[in-house]
């Protein structure tokens, strides 16, 4: 048993090593003269203005987070998929009940437009009462 | 597998039995490995050659004819070409992150081929956990890409690797859900055990595919999210060249930035393979039980059958991204939440009520026991 996942630590190191390596031999052959404005960073020839750690749309966060959520569903599901022959009736109607829990949430994020990337003010039911 | 493999070369070669039995097995699993590195560079480079043959195909124009019979070669003169540019990190950027990322995205799907099942007896390690580990370690490719696009503090970059973030998480829920139905059919969760459950008399028909029309639908999504999944056109908005440049790896050069490229090709074929596993049945082909024959011409002919079956999808994916145009990011998340989350839960419990409802059997089982 563990030793099937020792392969897999293996498969891992030799993977890293393998970077490693051919970074190694890259940098015994690879020419190196770094200039100022050759490490400058690229922004298609302009000079760049700040930094690019600013804020960025929040749309990400919100698809994180519901990510999170179905994420977890699915890893439930695999053990469940996996003794579904032997439970039958029992297991079918479980899984039903917290998929359908689960759709709901799912409705739910849809009506409020979560999962609309582009999304105006208006849309949102708080936006029109305060329109 | 691997020990019982040590035992048996201890018993072969007597001179071996006075090294520990750990030792014998710990190399082993190292040759393993390193073949299947092999393989996954040498496919990789090859793929990207067939790429650029088969864009210039149907872009009515020749694609790479210089080196070698038909610019078969190409791959390499390319290989060497990236070992001896200059390696550049941006003064601005994180410079630890930005030298973690490649070992992230390269070992993430690199690590992905221990449990592809090659063939009859050919599978790095048949873990009981197989599925619910690729999609596991498929995620680390997530974190290096993401970690590439924050540290090389560049704003294509950045954007790139949000988006592609955003994008793969998304398309992970469809994957895995679209995944189940060979889960419930085979009742496990190693691949050689769905593989397996495939097999028997009826030939194609006894591959998942086929077994009812909602195995038959979970196939066409989960190759439409594993597409997604891969950033591959249609879905590659996060490398988007005409407004991103090339998103999250624009400021790596040389041998760096092969990591990526060599990771993307990797998880094709990762993807592939599953499809092939789960739903075009594996190894198997009509009216030739690979495990009945003799151990050595098994094993290299379920090799051939599985690697066709695997590289045609490949071949698929590149004949997409030549004839498709790239849907937008808004479209992009359209797409994964309101098309294909739904559908794939719908086709779960469709799947399992067909199982309660015929008692496991697929309609070719059922046709059969119609003519007695």
């Amino acid at each position: 048993m563990l030793v099937d996942f020792a392969t897999v630590l293996v498969f891992i190191v030799l993977g890293a090593v393998t970077v490693a390596l051919m970074l190694g031999i890259s940098r015994l052959l690879r020419p190196r003269n770094p200039t100022p404005v050759k490490l400058d960073t690229y922004e298609c020839g302009e000079i760049p203005i700040g930094s690019a750690w600013v804020q960025f749309n929040i749309r990400f966060y919100v698809v994180a987070l519901i990510f999170l959520i179905f994420d977890v569903e699915v890893a439930l599901l695999y053990p469940w998929a996996v003794v579904f022959k032997k439970l039958g009736l029992l297991a079918f109607v479980e899984a039903f009940i917290f998929i359908v829990i689960l759709l709901a949430g799912l409705a739910y994020l849809w009506k409020e437009g979560d999962l609309d990337w582009v999304r105006t003010l208006q849309e949102t039911p708080a936006a029109k009462e305060g329109k | 597998m691997m020990e019982s493999l040590a035992i048996s070369l201890v018993n072969a070669v007597p001179v071996l039995s006075g090294v520990p039995l750990w030792t014998i097995t710990l190399l082993i699993m190292v040759m393993v490995a390193a073949v299947v590195l092999t393989f996954a560079l040498t496919y990789s480079g090859l793929a990207t050659y067939v790429e650029r043959k088969v864009a210039g195909d149907i872009q009515a124009r020749v694609g790479p004819n210089r080196v070698g019979p038909v610019g078969i070669l190409q791959f390499l003169a390319d290989g060497i070409k990236l070992l001896l540019k200059e390696d550049i990190i941006p003064a601005k950027a994180d410079r630890f992150l930005f030298v973690l990322a490649p070992y992230l995205v390269f070992v993430g799907s690199f690590a992905a081929f221990v449990v592809v099942p090659f063939g009859v007896g050919l599978i790095a390690s048949d873990l009981n956990i197989g599925i619910y580990y690729v999609m596991a370690i498929t995620s680390l490719v997530v974190v290096g890409v993401m970690l590439a696009g924050w540290s090389s503090n560049n704003k294509w970059a950045l954007l790139g690797g949000m988006r592609a973030a955003a994008q793969i998480v998304s398309y992970e829920i469809p994957v895995g859900m679209a995944l189940l139905p060979a889960v419930l059919i085979a009742g496990s969760l190693s691949l050689q055990d769905i593989v397996r459950s495939q097999g028997g008399l009826f030939g194609i028909f006894g591959w998942n595919l086929f077994h009812n029309p909602f195995t038959f639908l979970s196939f066409f999504l989960y190759y439409v999210a594993a597409l997604a999944e891969t950033n591959r056109t249609p879905f590659d908005i996060p490398e988007a060249e005409s407004e991103l440049v090339s998103g999250y790896h624009v400021e790596y050069s040389g041998i760096r930035f092969a990591f990526f490229f060599l990771a993307e090709y990797g998880d094709m074929f990762v993807v592939s393979a599953l499809a092939t596993a789960c739903f075009l049945g594996g190894w198997h082909v009509p009216f030739l039980d690979a495990e009945a024959l003799p151990a050595l011409w098994g094993n290299l002919f379920s090799l051939g059958v599985f690697l066709g079956k695997t590289l045609s999808l490949v071949v698929l994916m590149m004949w997409i991204r030549w004839t498709l145009p790239r849907l937008r990011v808004d479209q992009l998340m359209r797409v994964a939440w309101k098309y294909l989350v739904p559908l794939t839960f719908f086709n779960l419990l469709g799947v399992s009520l067909w199982l309660l409802l015929f008692h496991g059997k697929g309609i070719p089982q059922m046709i059969a026991s119609l003519f007695g």
